[in-house]
């Protein structure tokens, strides 16, 4: 497998796992949660990577998708319970958070291999060397394998519990009628987003996730009246984006991270006008 | 050396900290916190275009950048907003997002291209305290005092604005200026944060105090106050942490300083705070365990035409009371003489058969309010009565009695027992 190969296939897996979740978070207008949580697992990350010694372990997803779960805790109590605005609680939170990532990652810095760069927007360029073997067999980028595995989690809970997000993100009353259980559904979502969050973390970073969750969901949103085939939009510009943004890079010798995020924005702002066009015409 | 670094390091952050904290107290109340932050990660390709046009680090430059850059950004979630079916938060994370990722690009550009002094943009990311110059220092000591004067300026639109804003456009106020004044300054105190928490953490300075300051206190002149005097607590102390530990980064250590502020503010402020409430939940949950002793005891009275005494089981049993803190409350009615313990249980004393006449009063009068003048139907009113009758006040009883023409006998025709004096 070549290396380009290697790249642009983990950028695609990762930009259609969070597509499909993002359009979620767009119908549940919590978007800035997700955001929350691509900053708040840092922490999480940098504790596990203390403790297991190695990037992509399961350890390490686990202890990050528990700290990302937390979060999302912490948000609801402070803007049901305390009622703090929920803008409020969202910053206050994430910002804590994040910075106490970045603190223990200073103060574990010769024990903990993480530097602010990557932490912020990821090193995707790096994927094709960080291998593994199985049985003395090379098996690939980690990368590579940890997103699939992602894409694939993603597809199974999105088929499964389709009926379940789909009524939690339209009618949460009307839900709770039916003997769903919204808090549930929630929760099931947020850790979801939390283990996206930390397999995407090394390859984009922490706030181009966001691009990721955000943009293609938003830009299918634009142009969608039915969930089936906004979810499909939204993977579709997922992967066009990311292509986008890959080639972009490749061209100008760029962080290909950054290269994805301009892109998604551009798309979303050229549907933008195409509709707004059509609407005024 | 080390203290001049220090000292200037200090005045700088004090300064950056409390203006982004007045102009953050607007945006909390108004509920757009975030926007801030959006607005934050959006300055970050505005700076780096001034950077590569600029040839470096020049504060004039950068300021016209970020402040295109933030325009922008607000305007752009603002047309997201008003023109498509798409929500704030969607709009907000959107803009912030992908400005942010547009500005990576331009920053690794920056970096491959080698032009150069590249660690003057690393320290937009997460802010480098230490390097602010003296240069520095006095352009953003300028912006400061701008800040503060803007504000100070524009004080009683920005109020109005934010509690109510269609009320501020009825009264002819030019909201459309008011708000580009506020989305001006709050891009200037965002250039000026950035300086020393960078543009990830730029929210807590923006969000942090008011959250802090808004447990303390109802009033705008001393929430702003609060809010500076906060933001400058914890811009002391995360430099004072991050000067004595070796190698810690300021921004994050003034945010979580910051973030302790805030947290222990929301749990332990009186009133508003979490155990404040907490205790208040209790006490009224104690006043009502109280009173349904007494009326219990009254009820058993009345039934039997005589003082009785009940034990605590005959009490849980009588489904009036919970068992939780029972012990102490019968402990504590007993210390104010409301009851007296005897041999076959606890019985009414001449005060506390007062007491529970009252409670029992207030039930059925209620009672009979709700069937007389709300027309409610007879087997529909005991639940809302249990809860009535420990909230009536002795001046609302006296209006209700007079209301109801001192009747004599509730819905269910038990007896409305009047104090005999």
């Amino acid at each position: 497998m070549t290396p380009t190969l290697a790249i642009a296939l983990t950028a695609i897996f990762t930009a259609i796992s969070c597509a499909v979740l993002g359009a979620f978070l767009v119908l549940r207008k919590m978007t800035m949660v997700g955001d929350a949580i691509s900053h708040a697992v840092l922490p999480g990350i940098a504790i596990a990577y203390l403790l297991s010694q190695s990037r992509a372990s399961l350890p390490m997803f686990l202890g990050a998708a528990l700290v990302g779960v937390f979060a999302t805790v912490v948000i609801e109590i402070l803007s049901k319970k305390w009622k703090v605005q929920s803008d409020a609680s969202i910053g206050m939170t994430f910002t804590t958070l994040f910075a106490l990532g970045v603190v223990l990652i200073t103060f574990w810095s010769d024990k903990v291999d993480l530097d602010q760069e990557c932490v912020l927007y990821g090193e995707i360029a790096f994927v094709p060397f960080n291998t593994w073997s199985l049985a003395g067999q090379s098996m690939g980028p980690i990368a590579l394998w940890s997103s699939g595995i992602l894409l694939l989690i993603v597809l199974i809970y999105t088929f499964t519990g389709y009926k379940g997000l789909l009524m939690s993100s339209f009618n949460e009353d009307y839900a709770a009628v039916l003997g769903i259980g919204v808090g549930a559904w929630n929760l099931s979502l947020m850790s979801m987003v939390s283990v996206a969050t930390v397999i995407s973390f090394e390859s984009v970073g922490a706030i181009l996730v966001v691009a990721l969750l955000v943009a293609p969901a938003a830009t299918a949103y634009l142009i969608s009246q039915k969930l089936k085939p906004m979810i499909l939009l939204a993977a579709l510009f997922g992967l066009s984006g990311s292509l986008l943004g890959y080639l972009i890079s490749a061209r100008f010798d760029t962080s290909i991270a950054g290269g994805i995020a301009t892109m998604l924005g551009v798309q979303f702002a050229l549907i933008l006008a195409i509709t707004q066009f059509t609407r005024t015409s | 050396m080390f203290d001049l670094v220090l000292i200037k390091v200090l005045f700088g952050t004090l300064l950056l900290a409390s203006s982004s904290a007045v102009v953050g107290v607007f945006s909390f109340l108004k509920g757009e916190s975030l926007v801030g932050d959006a607005i934050a990660h959006a300055l970050l390709p505005g700076v780096v275009l001034a950077f590569i046009l600029g040839e470096g680090r020049h504060p004039g430059y950068l300021i016209i950048g970020a402040l295109t850059a933030g325009l922008i950004a607000h305007y752009g979630i603002a047309f997201i907003e008003q023109r498509t079916k798409l929500k704030s938060d969607t709009a907000v994370s959107l803009v912030l997002s992908t400005f942010f990722g547009f500005g990576i690009l331009l920053m690794s550009y920056v970096q491959r291209t080698g032009q150069g002094q590249q660690a003057g943009l690393e320290r937009f990311l997460l802010g480098k305290a230490a390097a602010i110059t003296m240069m520095d220092l006095y352009v953003f000591m300028g912006l400061a005092l701008l800040l503060l004067l803007g504000v100070a300026l524009f004080y009683k639109g920005f109020q109005l604005m934010t509690f109510n804003e269609d009320f501020a456009a009825a009264i002819g106020l030019p909201t459309g200026l008011i708000r580009f004044a506020f989305t001006v300054l709050t891009v200037l105190a965002v250039t000026v944060g950035i300086q020393t928490v960078g543009v990830v953490l730029m929210a807590a300075l923006l969000i942090t105090p008011s959250a802090a300051a808004r447990s303390w206190t109802s009033s705008l002149p001393r929430m702003l106050l609060l809010a500076a005097l906060f933001a400058s607590a914890a811009a002391l102390g995360g430099t004072f942490i991050s000067a004595t530990l070796p190698k810690m980064p300021t921004g994050p250590w003034i945010v979580l300083v910051l973030g302790f502020f805030g947290f222990s503010s929301l749990i332990l402020a009186p009133e508003k705070g979490w155990l404040a409430r907490r205790k208040r939940a209790t006490s009224n949950r104690n006043k009502t365990q109280r009173e349904n002793l007494l009326k219990l005891l009254y009820g058993a009275e009345e039934r039997a035409g005589e003082p009785v005494a009940m034990t605590a089981d005959a009490m849980v049993d009588a489904r009036e009371a919970h068992y939780e803190g029972l012990t102490m409350t019968l402990r504590n009615l007993k210390k104010e003489f409301l009851v007296v313990e005897r041999p076959d249980g606890f019985a009414l004393t001449d005060m506390g058969r007062s007491e529970g006449r009252r409670v029992v009063r207030l039930h059925r009068l209620w009672e009979l309010y709700l069937t007389e003048r709300l027309g409610m139907a007879a087997d529909h009113i005991h639940p809302q009565a249990e809860t009535m009758e420990h909230v009536i006040t002795p001046e609302i009883e006296a209006l209700i009695v007079k209301e109801l023409g001192n009747p004599e006998v509730d819905p269910h025709q038990s007896p409305i027992p009047y104090e005999e004096d």
